[in-house]
């Protein structure tokens, strides 16, 4: 079964706020909610590094164990969604995912903060696929239509990629062994960069 | 089970990680590098990148601390709090079982003498039918997804669960006001003093004959004051960081509020359940005081003597 991931490549991302854009658009996502965000670590210094992050859709989610309501659940694929008809709007999630991915339309007093709303891997909710009622509640089902998040499609430079998580890790492998270096790209350091333009793919 | 032991070494972990690394931040040259895993770890952190996005803690690429809060309150709080719940209304069980009520050892002399002004005891009922609902909405809260869902079914247990979040939220603060005033009205009466040490030793005088004496509070309901007012003020307070979250607070102090909250109101319902036991079945005419304000002579001087010779000389210290 696969087991649907996102993987952003921060040595591809440059914060260009394509996937932010491309999300707010498909899934029409409320006012004052930003299912996806770019963070810029290090910004104009060196070791300037992007990351697009969003729910990374937890094996074992943290959110899905502390929520009161039960509301979530998981897809055969792996993707973490979660039935809007039962959350309560604690914050819970949000207090417990590590990605800061929950997010609510409101901030009242008395923790009136509104059902909350995160990425749903353009998976849509519990309602039928494809349904006006699914689209209103948690945007596109492009899964049920055999599409990947619009996010990663749309990625400019294919930092962002979406899929069965053998298939992504593949083709960051592919990428890694092309850049050229010893020891797997997230722990390189300024001596093992050998990066070789030159290099052809055969 | 495993997971019963991973809090301490999650801490011990986090504690080594962190103080090798208290001092780099991402942008020291030899941790930025080119972005390897010094700087990830560094990341992990908590530190702050820019971005585009307004929400709160938007900069925050990872926040560890949630895995360690959802550890403690799954793990420790919730199971630790239910052994309690069930151990303590066992407890209470058996006990009945066995010593059965304290039964008042004269007949009543039909004499009624005052204990409870009518102020006194609106503010008791007020915050104990708050404590009521907040206590079942907040056990909901805490227990109620492991079996209430599937006895009520999703659309019943959707509507369930958000009037609980409701009746917590916008009650909790009513709660609050209630529970000051008590505190300030009655902490005159709960100093604690020698009689309390002498009744404490012979155990409150709950089995067998023996007879403490006891003033207008005994130690019993003393020690049942200063828990609701230490504990109580506590739970208070986490339960105001968290119901006005409009003012910013970070998820690491709704973490720790929450746990606070969870463990102090915890041991507020078991204590309740103590109390309530004591307060009815446990004791005869001990409702009577507090339902009509008046209680009978022969239980004033079984259970409260020393306040009874008071009254009976005319210098009721007690009673404002
Ligand atoms: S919301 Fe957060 S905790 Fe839940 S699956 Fe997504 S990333 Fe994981
Ligand atoms: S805010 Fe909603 S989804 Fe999140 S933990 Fe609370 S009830 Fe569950």
């Amino acid at each position: 079964m696969a087991r649907m991931k996102f993987l952003c490549d921060s040595k591809r991302c440059i914060e260009c706020n394509g996937c932010v854009t491309a999300c707010k658009n498909e899934n029409d996502v409320e006012w004052g909610i930003q299912r996806r965000r770019v963070v810029t670590i290090n910004d104009g210094e060196p070791g300037e590094t992007s990351i697009s992050v969003a729910c990374m859709h937890c094996s074992d989610a943290p959110c899905m164990a502390v929520c009161p309501t039960d509301c979530f659940y998981q897809t055969d694929d792996g993707i973490v969604l979660h039935n809007k008809d039962l959350c309560i709007g604690c914050g819970y999630c949000l207090y417990a995912c590590p990605f800061g991915a929950p997010q609510f339309p409101s901030d009242a007093a008395f923790g009136e903060r509104g059902k909350m709303d995160k990425c749903t891997f353009c998976a849509g909710g519990p309602e039928e696929d494809n349904s006006p009622e699914e689209k209103a509640k948690y945007g596109a089902n492009r899964i049920a239509e055999g599409k990947l998040p619009m996010c990663a499609e749309m990625c400019s430079t294919k930092a962002l990629l979406a899929g069965d998580a053998n298939e992504v890790s593949d083709i960051f492998r592919e990428r890694v062994i092309y850049r050229g270096h010893n020891d797997g790209a997230w722990s390189m350091s300024e001596e093992e960069l050998a990066y070789d333009a030159t290099q052809q793919k055969v | 089970m495993l997971r019963f032991k991973l809090p301490p070494l999650f801490l011990l972990l986090a504690a080594l990680l962190f103080s090798n690394l208290a001092m780099a931040t991402p942008s020291d040259a030899k941790v930025a590098g080119f972005a390897g895993a010094d700087y990830w770890n560094v990341v992990k952190q908590g530190d702050q990148g820019s971005t585009q996005a307004q929400g709160q803690e938007a900069g925050q690429l990872i926040n560890v601390a949630g895995e360690e809060w959802r550890l403690w309150r799954n793990q420790w709080v919730t199971p630790a709090g239910a052994y309690a719940i069930g151990g303590t209304l066992a407890i209470l069980a058996i006990f009945y079982l066995i010593v059965g009520q304290k039964k008042l050892d004269a007949p009543r002399s039909g004499e009624l003498i005052e204990r409870w002004k009518r102020l006194d005891r609106a503010n008791h009922w007020t915050v104990a039918i708050l404590f009521i609902i907040l206590a079942v909405s907040g056990l909901s809260l805490l227990y109620g997804k492991f079996f209430l869902r599937d006895v009520l079914g999703d659309s019943l247990w959707a509507n369930y669960i958000m009037l609980c979040k409701l009746a917590h939220n916008y009650l909790g603060p009513l709660f609050v006001l209630g529970l000051l005033f008590m505190i300030v009205r009655w902490m005159k009466h709960n100093i604690f003093n020698g009689t309390d040490i002498v009744w404490f030793l012979k155990g409150g005088g709950i089995v067998g004959k023996a007879h403490p004496s006891a003033g207008y509070m005994n130690g019993g309901e003393k020690i049942w004051f200063w828990l609701l007012t230490i504990v109580g003020l506590v739970v208070c307070a986490s339960g105001l960081v968290m119901d006005f979250q409009n003012f910013g607070q970070d998820r690491e102090t709704m973490q720790i509020a929450n746990l606070l909250h969870g463990v102090g109101s915890l041991i507020l319902i078991v204590g309740s359940f103590g109390h309530i036991y004591i307060g009815t079945l446990g004791t005869e005419g001990a409702l009577e005081g507090m339902k009509t304000g008046y209680v009978d002579e022969t239980w004033a001087k079984q259970h409260h003597d020393l306040w009874y010779e008071e009254v009976k000389n005319g210098n009721d210290k007690s009673s404002s």
